[in-house]
């Protein structure tokens, strides 16, 4: 078992490591030739307007409070799953309180219409 | 195997298989585009164009980095290993056989979903860094499409957790091995149809796979949060989004297509090549995933969040507390 977790850190390592060296290794077998007509940023040639850190359209940060809400809770229901087999008819009802709270909440967002897309 | 060996050849062995899965199914998009498009696809390096994505790799390798002025320039080079790191992580916990698996994670189930969950972090921070009104668009749709559909994609496999009884993948696996009364084989797919469908919607867009594939809209975004990445930067992005493909499908084969193993073939004879077999499955997955790209056209976004909140969280929710339900007046003592 502590081999395993090893493992996973040398795969954290591994995915660091990996890019940096064929990073390198590009850099290292190509051409750099840079000019500051290469170094425009992308606009299909026309001269960029504005600052490119822009304010965002406010609806995909009240998507990520959503998300951060009903992810959590998904997280909670995993354990609940994993001893479900092994547990009385009961452990039914208490899931049923936990997630009928939460759609609850997730009518009242809908009503307040955090969910539509404008 | 023991001591340092132990723990460098597996990971050696992911790199491996994760370059090897890039040139392959780089070379299979085209081709299978190709053909769904009623065109030939790559044809002229090697035989049947098959070196056409070495040659590719080997024109990345040798490419200019390009790095635009102006861009966060940190988070710009940090962003591609954010990107990777995770995609390579991802296979740690894979099965390809009963004894063929780099770790046995009891948590593998949730171990892949939280590696993966990690993606949109990598994709915000290149389309963040790149001073790039085109990417930070491409990068904000990747990570709201992303993160919505994650919730249904982790309430797609509980029922399976909750009738097996563990996270382990091998656990999964051993569950669907067999049949019942001696003539339907006993994967999930045919048990939790509604989960299998929940998992593929949420699965396509997790990929950001057409139908869903607005982060990356080339029509509209050049190449959403990777367009000012070039050179190896891009091969890497790149690497991690087919990589990520495989080991989605490996998912869907290892929950609801009982992993190695085959229905109405003896054991006996599926045992020694019982990785092949996995492969197989994915790849035929892999298929399937092209071949909704090459059919499906693209959705707007208004109706993608719609989809996933209104209707796949809901419908999630419901077919997990009607599971619970089922399972406990079938069996009230517990299944186990």
């Amino acid at each position: 078992m502590t081999t395993d977790y090893l493992i996973l850190g040398a795969f954290v390592i591994a995915g660091i490591v990996f890019p940096v060296v064929t990073v390198t290794v590009s850099n290292i077998l190509s051409h750099q030739k840079p000019l500051p007509e290469k170094s425009r940023i992308y606009e299909c040639g026309v001269e960029p307007i504005g600052p490119p850190w822009v304010q965002f359209r406010i609806g995909y940060y009240i998507y990520a409070l959503m998300f951060v809400v009903f992810d959590i809770e998904t997280v909670f229901l995993y354990p609940w799953a994993l001893v479900f087999g092994r547990l009385g008819p009961f452990i039914l009802v208490e899931m049923a309180v936990f997630v009928g709270i939460l759609v609850l909440g997730l009518l009242y967002a809908w009503k307040e219409g955090a969910l539509e897309w404008r | 195997m023991t001591g340092p060996l132990a723990i460098i050849v597996p990971v050696l062995a992911a790199i491996g298989l994760m370059l090897l899965n890039g040139v392959v199914l780089i070379y299979m998009l085209r081709k299978v585009l190709g053909h769904l498009h009623l065109r030939i696809g790559p044809a002229h390096v090697g035989p049947k164009g098959m070196l056409q994505t070495v040659a590719d790799v080997l024109k990345l390798l040798s490419k200019e980095d390009v790095r635009p002025a102006g861009v966060d320039r940190w988070l710009y080079v940090l962003a591609p290993i954010f990107v990777f790191a995770p995609s390579l992580m991802a296979y740690a916990a894979i099965p390809f056989s009963e004894t063929l698996r780099i770790t046995r994670l009891e948590t593998g189930l949730l171990y892949t979903f939280a590696v993966l969950s990690l993606v949109p972090l990598g994709m915000i921070m290149a389309g963040w860094a790149s001073a790039n009104k085109w990417s930070l668009i491409g990068a904000m749709r990747a990570a709201a499409q992303q993160i919505a559909y994650e919730v249904p994609l982790l309430l797609s496999v509980l029922p399976v957790v909750m009738i097996v009884g563990s996270l382990d993948l091998a656990d999964i696996v051993a569950f669907q091995t067999g049949m019942w009364w001696g003539l339907v084989p006993r994967w999930f797919i045919l048990l939790l149809l509604p989960s299998f469908v929940l998992f593929l919607i949420a699965a396509l867009c997790e990929l950001n796979q057409t139908p869903f594939d607005m982060s990356e809209a080339e029509s509209e975004l050049v190449a959403g949060f990777a367009t000012e990445y070039s050179s190896m930067r891009f091969g890497l992005i790149f690497l991690a989004e087919f990589s990520n493909s495989f080991v989605m499908s490996a998912l869907a084969v290892t929950v609801f297509f009982g992993g190695w193993t085959l229905p109405f073939v003896p054991e006996s004879l599926t045992a020694p090549i019982a990785p092949i077999i996995f492969v197989a499955k994915t790849y035929i997955g892999i298929f399937f995933l092209m071949w909704v790209r090459g059919t499906l056209p693209r959705v707007r976004i208004d109706q993608l969040m719609n989809l996933g909140w209104k209707w796949l969280i809901p419908a999630g929710l419901a077919w997990l507390m009607i599971v619970g339900f089922v399972v406990k007046l079938a069996a009230p003592g517990g299944v186990v």
